[in-house]
């Protein structure tokens, strides 16, 4: 079963406590942007098989997003971290890349 | 190609069935080819076989990273219905469902298509309404379905519970002529055809890599070698992405994980299908006697094939609710398909930014039922550079916010 940890209240909540959010580290664009950056923004996701970066909701529990890497391949989940952030900590990226040598990096 | 006919069953019968031929050869790959076509699930096949059959085109590869109809085909809970809201959806489905309908004859070779009918039910008052939007949808669409009272539900699916604590049966959205077809079969059958017309269809081939000079797609890298084509489809569903990237583009996609299981089997109960949109299960009793159930998608990106557990748990609570006879029956086997979902869980079928790629996927939750209308549609776009049943599914779409939202429609699996 996949489970995280709550960067907030510090439970290890299962996934039925959960609630995805999608990919993590978007940035918006809004009015004056390009339509192919709107649309990118919209609709156009990752969807890497591998390392990903993730929004999950503590849903039912203390209710609070934070952020997750995780690989769609194994199911492994590296860690999780506060969503005030917009790119992952350094020592989650090291410990990514310590365990994934091929891994491209996250952006 | 032998045909498959009573004679032939006769005239083996007579010589120990000696004589049956293999149903599809399995060649090394050619040079090159006019078409390649990556994925030979039932989309890619049926793709390559009206590739040859209505546009004559049969120098054609149909390339296989596993094994023949061994992903989605494989794995899904077989129901075809086409009764959906949008005008291009419900054109695409319909066409699929006629196909179905004569496919057996079509490819010599049974696909068992049982229009046993097919019931939506809806337990809500939203889903209610919105199934009654369907049904006068599909009246000018032309496409045959009706609204039926939870009296008439109960008269078709006597072992349904109309009155379970938390959603009450309130009628049904019924499509007379869906059903179940033999998926493997239909793999099969296409695989069959397009071998018979000399096609070469390469299992255990993945593509590694995709070679492209000034925009314009020259051929493909795999582990059995280099192939260079005219023009390259790629059907490949949750792969869809990992494959777009190779080429340098990305698709508006995301890949989850979707379930199905089977009980063990028992003597007959249920002879339709019904799906309850609501609380996610989806019940039909294969020839064998085995339930087929299915749920809705899990809530995270995932490749690896099997689902999440919690959705088992929800799916099951809810089965046991709507059909008390499940909970004293053991399950047999469970497994996942990856399915590739777009924003507006409609399908794209649609030239790619590449020049000579042309991408069919984002089929979602409900591409079985698809498979032949796909197939007619890809060939028509790859042969011509247009299909009208492909119009409204370009990946311009998202760009201009023509959307062709089934999810609203449909729920989250349909």
């Amino acid at each position: 079963m996949l489970t995280f940890t709550c960067p907030y209240c510090g439970v290890v909540a299962e996934e039925s406590e959960l609630t995805g959010g999608g990919e993590a580290h978007l940035k918006r664009f809004g009015p004056g942007s390009s339509d192919a950056e709107f649309e990118a923004y919209l609709f156009t996701r990752k969807n890497p098989k591998g390392v990903h970066f993730e929004r999950w909701r503590h849903a039912y529990g203390c209710g609070k997003w934070f952020l997750a890497a995780r690989d769609t391949n194994t199911l492994e989940v590296f860690g999780t971290y506060p969503a005030q952030t917009t790119e992952p900590p350094a020592d989650l990226i090291a410990a990514i890349k310590n365990k994934r040598p091929g891994w491209e990096g996250w952006k | 190609m032998r045909r498959y006919s009573m004679f032939a069953v006769a005239r083996e019968a007579l010589r120990y069935h000696a004589g049956w031929e293999r149903a599809w050869r399995s060649p090394e790959p050619k040079k090159r080819y006019d078409v390649v076509v990556v994925g030979a699930g039932g989309h890619g096949l049926a793709t390559a076989y009206y590739l040859g059959k209505v546009h004559g085109i049969t120098n054609v590869a149909v390339i296989e990273k596993g094994w023949l109809g061994g992903g989605n085909t494989g794995r899904n809970t077989t129901i075809i219905r086409s009764n959906y809201l949008q005008d291009a959806s419900a054109a695409i489905f319909e066409k699929a469902l006629q196909l179905y309908e004569g496919l057996s004859q079509d490819l010599n070779y049974n696909v068992m298509f049982s229009p046993r009918g097919l019931l939506m039910l809806a337990q809500s008052e939203h889903e209610m309404r919105g199934y009654k939007r369907t049904v006068y949808a599909n009246a000018l669409q032309g496409v045959q379905t009706e609204w039926i009272s939870r009296e008439r539900v109960k008269e078709l699916v006597p072992i349904i519970n109309l009155d379970g604590p938390r959603y009450p049966v309130l009628g049904a959205l019924y499509q007379e002529r869906g059903g179940t077809a033999r998926h493997d079969a239909v793999a099969w059958g296409y695989a069959r055809g397009c071998s018979a017309m000399g096609m070469d269809i390469i299992q255990q081939c993945e593509v590694t890599g995709i070679r492209t000079v000034n925009g314009k797609v020259q051929g493909i890298d795999t582990t059995k070698g280099a192939i260079d084509c005219g023009k390259l489809a790629m059907v490949v569903a949750g792969h869809s992405g990992v494959l777009a990237e190779m080429a340098g583009f990305r698709l508006p996609l995301e890949s989850v994980a979707l379930q199905a299981w089977v009980s063990e089997p028992i003597k007959p109960v249920i002879d339709v299908v019904v799906m309850a949109n609501l609380v996610h299960c989806y019940i039909s009793q294969s020839d064998k006697g085995e339930l087929v159930l299915g749920g809705g998608i899990d809530h995270c990106n995932n490749f690896t094939q099997r689902g999440s557990w919690y959705t088992l748990e929800e799916t099951t609570r809810a089965l046991v609710e709507t059909y008390p006879v499940v909970s004293r029956l053991k399950m047999l086997r469970q497994w996942g398909g990856i399915v590739d979902i777009t924003g507006d869980h409609s399908p794209i079928i649609s030239k790619a930014p590449v020049e000579g790629i042309f991408v069919d996927c984002g089929w979602g939750t409900g591409g079985f039922k698809a498979i032949p209308g796909s197939g007619w549609a890809m060939a028509e776009l790859v042969a011509k550079g247009h299909s009208p049943l492909a119009e409204g599914f370009g990946l311009n779409r998202f760009r201009e916010g023509r959307f062709i939202d089934e999810s609203v429609a449909a729920g989250v699996a349909h």
